[in-house]
C-alpha cells in the first residue's frame, strides 16, 4: 500500500487516494478550457493538485484525426501532489480518434466516460478503427459510461435556437457538468466565469451554462452503481492563501518582481515561438515594470534585449531550441560585453521543429556549451511550476550580480502545466543591487573594472554624467575597455570571464538532497521540470523500503559546490532526463565520476511508475555498471 | 551642465582612428562632430550604435557612450536601447553589408515601426573590412575577389528599399560634401522617428571612385541635384538644368533650363510626397543628377511614444506588484 493510501487511512474520509482525471478531444472541443476549469474548481475544493495539458501544435487539425487530439490531464488529494499523474482514474473521450490514443493513458479498471455520438462508420475511419470499441472486447476492465453527448447538448439547447453547430460547441460544457456531478462540485463559479468570459456574446454564456447544467443533471439519472463514487473532498490541511498557476503565468510574475526589487522597467523582447509565446501574452498584459517588445525574428529579440540592458534596464529574451539557436551570436556579444541579461529557453522536442508543443530537456548541451569562443555564462533551471517565480528572481540576481547573461531551461510541460500556489510573500525578499560604478574604489570610472568578489564589471547606462564609454565585441583591454589585441590581455579576460562565472558556485547555498540519506543504495540526479515525477518515485520506492536519495539541480553552470562530494558518497549516481544523457555525460566530464542516466525521449514527461521501475532494476545491477 | 558650448572636438575621443588614410568614413566622423556640436547635448545623452565593418568602428571615435555590436543587428540593439530610455539621442552606424544585407531584415522592421533612431547608412557598395568582395549595392559587372567575372546580381537601391518600408523620413548624402552632409544629418536629428540616411561613402581602397562625379567636390554639381523643400530642382555648375515632373509618365526628366519654354514646367520638391519621393528614388547615373538632401519627410506617430514608454521607470512598486500577485 502506497504512502498516501496508508495516510488517507489513519485520517479518515476526506482522505482518500488522489486521482488523476484526463479529458481528450479534438483541439477544437475546448478540452484545454473544460481541464483547466475543473482544475480552477480543483483548488476551490482546497485539494493539492497538478495539471498537465497534452496537446498537438496544429490549431484545429481535421476534426476526429488521431493528431488532432488534445489532451488535459489532472491529479489532484489531500497530500502533496507533486505530478499530474500516470495512468488516468477517469479518461473522457470525446471521440473515437480521442479513445484509440488515450485508452493506453487509462488505469486497468479505471472509469471512461465517453460520447458515443461519432462511434459511426465515418468517425472509425478517421480514427483509423476496423472495428468499433465500443462493440467489441476492447473496453473490457473498464467501467464504462457510454452517454450521446452530443445528441443531449442539442436537446439541453433546444430552447435557444442557436444553430446545430453552435450548440454542439457547448458539448464541452456538458461533459463538465456530467464530472462535477461525479465529484460533488459546484458549478457556481464556472457559471460565474462563463458570465465575464462571454460577457459580450451572453447566449453563449447561456448556452454553455444550460449545457453544463444538463450534463450535471444528467448525472442525477445515471444508476448509482454505474457510477464509482468519487465524491470524497480531498482536502489539503497544508494549504494558505493560493491560486492556481502555470509555470509560464509564474514566470511572467517573477519578471514583474524583478522589476519591483529592481526598481526599474525591465525590457522583455521575444519573436512568438511554441511554447514560449504564452509569456510574452501573459507579460504583455502586465501594467506596469515590464516593457514588451514583439521583435521582428529571434536575433533582434535577443539584441534589442542587450540594447535594453546596455542602456540600463535589464533585458530578457525568452524562445525555445529553435530560436536559441538563432540567439547564440547574440549571447556571444552579451559575454564580451558583460552585461546582464536573462534568456529563457522553453524547451521542446528537436531537433528542428521536432514537437513544438511537447516537453523535452535536451538543449541542456547547448544552454552550457553552445557559442562560439570561449563563452561560459550560467545556466539555471526552475523545477515546479511555483518555482518558476523564484527563479526569475533568481537569474536577474545572478545576472546583475556578474553581470552575465544567464540561461533559463524551462520546458514545455513546465509552462503549460498548472498547480496550486501559495503567494510568494515579497517583503522578505531583499532588492536586486546594481555593481559599484567603481568596483576598485578610488580613481577615474573604468568600464572594465573589477569587483575583486564577483569580478563583476560596472553597469552605467548611457544618460549617466561624466561616465560616457564605449563598448563592443572586440576583445577589451582590461580596466580600461579599449580595443585590444595584445596575447597576455586575451589569455587574461577569457580567464576572468571563466572565473567571474565559477565565482557564482561560491555564493550558492550548500548543495541539499530532496530526499533520501547521504548512504543510501543510489543517488538520483535530476533538474528542471522532471522534479515532481523524480520526488514522488523516491517517496514511494523509500516508503516501501529502499534506500534512494535525490538531488535535484537549480544550478546547472556552475555546477554547485559540494556536488562532486555527494556523488562519490553513493555507489550508484543516476541522472534521470528527458533527453539522452547529457547532464549525465556533463557530470562524467567534470567530475570523471561513473554518472549514468535514466532517459526518456517520447515528449511526455516521466511516469512515476517507469521511474520505479527503473531505478529498482538500477539497485538490483552491481555497481559501476 | 556644459556652461560652455562644445566644440565639434569635444565630441572625439581619445582612440586612435584605425581607418584608411583618405577613406570617406574620415569625413563623415568630421561632418558628425560639427553636427553634434550644434545640436548641442551632451555626450553623456548621446548613444552611436554600430554593426560590423569599417564604418561601424564609429562609436570608437566618439566621446558619446557607444555600442560595437555585432554584424547586421545595431538597428535592433539600438531599438532595444530606445525602449529602456527614450530619452537618449540614438545613432545607428552601419555599412551596406550591416544595413542591406545581413541586417536587411531590422533595417525594415526599424523604419516600419517608426522608432526614433538615426539610422546612417555608410555606402560605398563593397565589403571593406573582408577584403573587398561585392555588396547588395555593387553594380552588376562587379568584379571583386569574389566575382572575378563580374557580378550578376541587380543592386539593391538602399532609398527605394527604406520608400518601401515605409520609412518617415528618407534622406541621400555624400561624404566629401561637407557643406550639405552637415545640413542632412540635422535634418534626420530634429525629425521624430526613423530618420533614414544613405551616406554616399568612397571606399580608396577596394572601390576608389564607385560614386563617379558625386563626392568629387568639383564635379558634384553636375552629377547630383540638392532637393530642398519648395525649392525648384535645378542643378549643374552653372544651375543651368532642371528636374521636370512628366504627370502622364509619372517620372522625372532632366533638361536644360535654356530650352525651356516656361521656367514654371521645374518641378518643385515637395519632401511630404511619397509619389514624388518614389520617382526621385529611381533617379541614377549617368541619365540622371542622382537626387541628395531630404527626399521624404512625413508625420507620423513614433514607436516608444505610441507604445506609452518614457522615461526608464514606470513607478512600477512592491506595493502594485503585491496587489497584482
Amino acid at each position: 500500500m502506497s504512502e498516501t493510501a496508508l495516510a488517507a487511512e489513519r485520517q479518515g474520509t476526506d482522505k482518500a487516494q488522489p486521482l488523476v482525471v484526463r479529458f481528450a478531444g479534438d483541439s477544437g472541443d475546448g478540452i484545454q478550457l473544460a481541464g483547466y476549469e475543473f482544475a480552477k474548481s480543483t483548488a476551490d475544493a482546497r485539494s493539492d493538485f497538478m495539471t498537465f495539458p497534452d496537446f498537438p501544435a496544429e490549431i484545429r487539425a481535421p476534426t476526429g484525426t488521431l493528431f488532432g487530439v488534445s489532451a488535459f490531464q489532472i491529479q489532484f488529494g489531500a497530500d502533496e501532489v507533486l505530478t499530474p499523474g500516470d495512468r488516468a482514474d477517469v479518461l473522457v473521450a470525446f471521440n473515437p480518434a480521442a479513445l484509440a490514443t488515450n485508452l493506453q493513458n487509462l488505469k486497468p479498471g479505471g472509469v471512461l466516460i465517453v460520447d458515443e455520438t461519432h462511434f459511426d462508420a465515418r468517425g472509425l475511419k478517421k480514427a483509423k478503427l476496423d472495428v468499433n470499441p465500443l462493440e467489441d472486447r476492447t473496453l473490457d476492465g473498464y467501467q464504462v459510461i457510454t452517454v450521446d453527448v452530443e445528441k443531449r447538448t442539442l436537446e439541453a439547447l433546444k430552447s435557444l435556437e442557436l444553430g446545430r453547430k453552435q450548440a454542439v460547441r457547448a458539448k464541452n460544457f456538458w461533459v463538465l457538468g456530467l464530472v462535477y456531478w461525479m465529484f460533488a462540485r459546484p458549478l457556481g463559479k464556472t457559471q460565474d466565469w462563463l458570465n465575464v468570459k462571454f460577457k459580450k456574446t451572453p447566449a453563449v454564456a447561456r448556452a454553455n451554462i444550460m449545457a453544463m447544467k444538463a450534463g450535471h443533471a444528467y448525472g442525477e439519472t445515471l444508476e448509482i452503481s454505474a457510477v464509482p463514487d468519487l465524491t470524497a473532498p480531498r482536502v489539503a490541511k497544508h494549504k494558505g492563501a493560493s491560486r492556481i498557476i502555470s509555470g509560464a503565468r509564474a514566470m511572467a510574475l517573477g519578471l514583474a518582481a524583478v522589476a519591483a526589487l529592481g526598481r526599474r522597467d525591465i525590457v522583455f523582447c521575444s519573436y512568438p515561438i511554441t511554447p514560449a509565446s504564452t509569456l510574452l501574452h501573459a507579460l504583455a498584459r502586465l501594467e506596469g515594470g515590464v516593457r514588451t517588445f514583439q521583435a521582428e525574428d529571434e536575433i533582434a529579440a535577443a539584441t534589442a534585449a542587450i540594447g535594453a540592458s546596455f542602456a540600463g534596464s535589464l533585458g530578457v529574451t525568452a524562445s525555445s531550441g529553435p530560436g536559441l539557436s538563432l540567439k547564440t551570436e547574440a549571447l556571444g556579444l552579451g559575454v564580451a560585453v558583460e552585461l546582464p541579461l536573462i534568456v529563457i529557453d522553453v524547451q521542446r522536442g528537436g531537433p528542428s521543429t521536432g514537437m513544438p508543443t511537447k516537453p523535452e530537456q535536451s538543449d541542456l548541451t547547448m544552454a552550457i556549451h553552445g557559442r562560439h569562443g570561449e563563452a561560459p555564462l550560467p545556466v539555471l533551471a526552475p523545477a515546479t511550476p511555483d518555482d518558476c517565480f523564484w527563479i526569475m528572481i533568481e537569474a536577474a540576481r545572478i545576472a546583475i550580480e556578474t553581470m552575465s547573461p544567464v540561461i533559463v531551461l524551462t520546458d514545455a510541460y513546465l509552462a503549460n502545466a498548472a498547480s496550486d500556489w501559495e503567494i510568494p510573500d515579497i517583503d522578505n525578499v531583499p532588492d536586486i543591487d546594481r555593481p559599484r560604478v567603481k568596483p576598485d574604489g578610488e580613481g577615474e570610472f573604468r568600464p572594465f573594472a573589477r569587483d575583486p568578489l564577483t569580478l563583476a564589471r560596472p553597469w552605467v547606462a548611457p544618460g549617466t554624467p561624466g561616465h560616457a564609454h564605449r563598448i563592443g565585441g572586440l576583445e577589451k583591454a582590461k580596466g580600461s575597455g579599449h580595443i585590444s589585441y595584445d596575447p597576455a590581455n586575451h589569455a587574461e579576460m577569457t580567464r576572468a570571464r571563466a572565473e567571474k562565472i565559477s565565482r557564482i558556485a561560491d555564493r550558492l547555498p550548500a548543495i541539499e538532497m530532496e530526499d533520501g540519506v547521504q548512504d543510501g543504495d543510489i543517488l538520483i540526479i535530476g533538474w528542471g521540470s522532471t522534479h515532481g515525477s523524480i520526488a514522488q518515485a523516491v517517496k514511494e520506492l523509500n516508503a516501501e523500503g529502499a534506500r534512494v536519495s535525490h538531488v535535484h539541480l537549480r544550478h546547472l553552470w556552475p555546477l554547485p559546490r559540494g556536488l562532486e562530494a555527494l556523488i562519490r558518497c553513493f555507489p550508484r549516481a543516476v541522472t534521470a532526463e528527458l533527453n539522452t544523457g547529457q547532464l549525465s555525460s556533463i557530470l562524467r566530464s567534470e567530475y570523471l565520476a561513473p554518472v549514468t542516466c535514466i532517459s526518456q525521449v517520447n515528449g511526455q514527461p516521466f511516469y512515476v511508475s517507469d521511474l520505479k521501475a527503473e531505478i529498482t532494476r538500477r539497485l538490483e545491477t552491481c555497481v559501476h555498471e | 551642465m556644459n556652461e560652455m558650448p562644445l566644440k565639434p572636438n569635444d565630441f572625439g575621443s581619445d582612440q586612435e582612428v584605425r581607418w584608411c588614410p583618405g577613406c570617406g568614413d574620415y569625413a563623415i566622423l568630421k561632418a558628425m562632430k560639427t553636427v553634434l556640436a550644434d545640436i548641442g547635448r551632451s555626450p553623456d545623452e548621446i548613444v552611436f550604435v554600430a554593426g560590423i565593418g569599417c564604418a561601424a568602428r564609429f562609436p570608437y571615435y566618439l566621446s558619446t557612450y557607444g555600442f560595437h555590436t555585432i554584424h547586421g543587428r545595431a538597428a535592433a540593439v539600438a531599438t532595444g536601447v530606445k525602449l529602456a530610455n527614450p530619452d537618449l539621442d540614438v545613432w545607428v552606424v552601419g555599412g551596406d553589408g550591416d544595413f542591406m544585407s545581413i541586417g536587411g531584415n531590422h533595417t525594415l522592421h526599424a523604419l516600419r515601426r517608426n522608432v526614433d533612431l538615426n539610422l546612417l547608412l555608410f555606402n560605398n557598395a563593397i565589403y571593406g573590412l573582408t577584403k573587398g568582395q561585392y555588396s547588395p549595392t555593387s553594380p552588376i559587372g562587379t568584379r571583386s575577389p569574389s566575382t572575378p567575372g563580374g557580378s550578376v546580381e541587380q543592386p539593391v537601391n538602399p532609398v527605394r528599399f527604406a520608400l518601401g518600408c515605409g520609412a518617415k523620413f528618407v534622406a541621400r548624402a555624400a561624404d566629401t560634401l561637407q557643406t550639405h552632409l552637415p545640413v542632412v544629418l540635422k535634418r534626420a536629428h530634429a525629425n521624430k522617428g526613423a530618420s533614414f540616411v544613405e551616406i554616399l561613402q568612397n571606399c580608396l581602397v577596394y572601390n576608389d571612385g564607385a560614386f563617379g562625379a558625386i563626392n568629387d567636390r568639383s564635379e558634384s554639381q553636375e552629377a547630383t541635384v540638392r532637393l530642398e523643400h519648395g525649392q525648384p530642382m535645378i542643378f549643374g555648375k552653372e544651375n543651368d538644368k532642371a528636374l521636370l515632373f512628366n504627370k502622364r509618365t509619372c517620372r522625372f526628366e532632366a533638361a536644360k533650363i535654356a530650352g525651356l519654354e516656361n521656367r514654371d514646367d521645374i518641378a518643385i520638391h515637395d519632401e511630404t510626397s511619397l509619389e514624388r519621393a518614389l520617382a526621385l528614388a529611381a533617379l541614377e547615373q549617368p541619365d540622371f543628377p542622382v537626387p541628395l538632401g531630404v527626399i521624404y519627410a512625413a508625420e507620423a506617430p513614433e514607436f516608444i511614444e505610441a507604445r506609452g514608454f518614457s522615461g526608464t521607470w514606470s513607478e512600477w512598486d512592491r506595493e502594485k506588484l503585491k496587489a497584482l500577485l
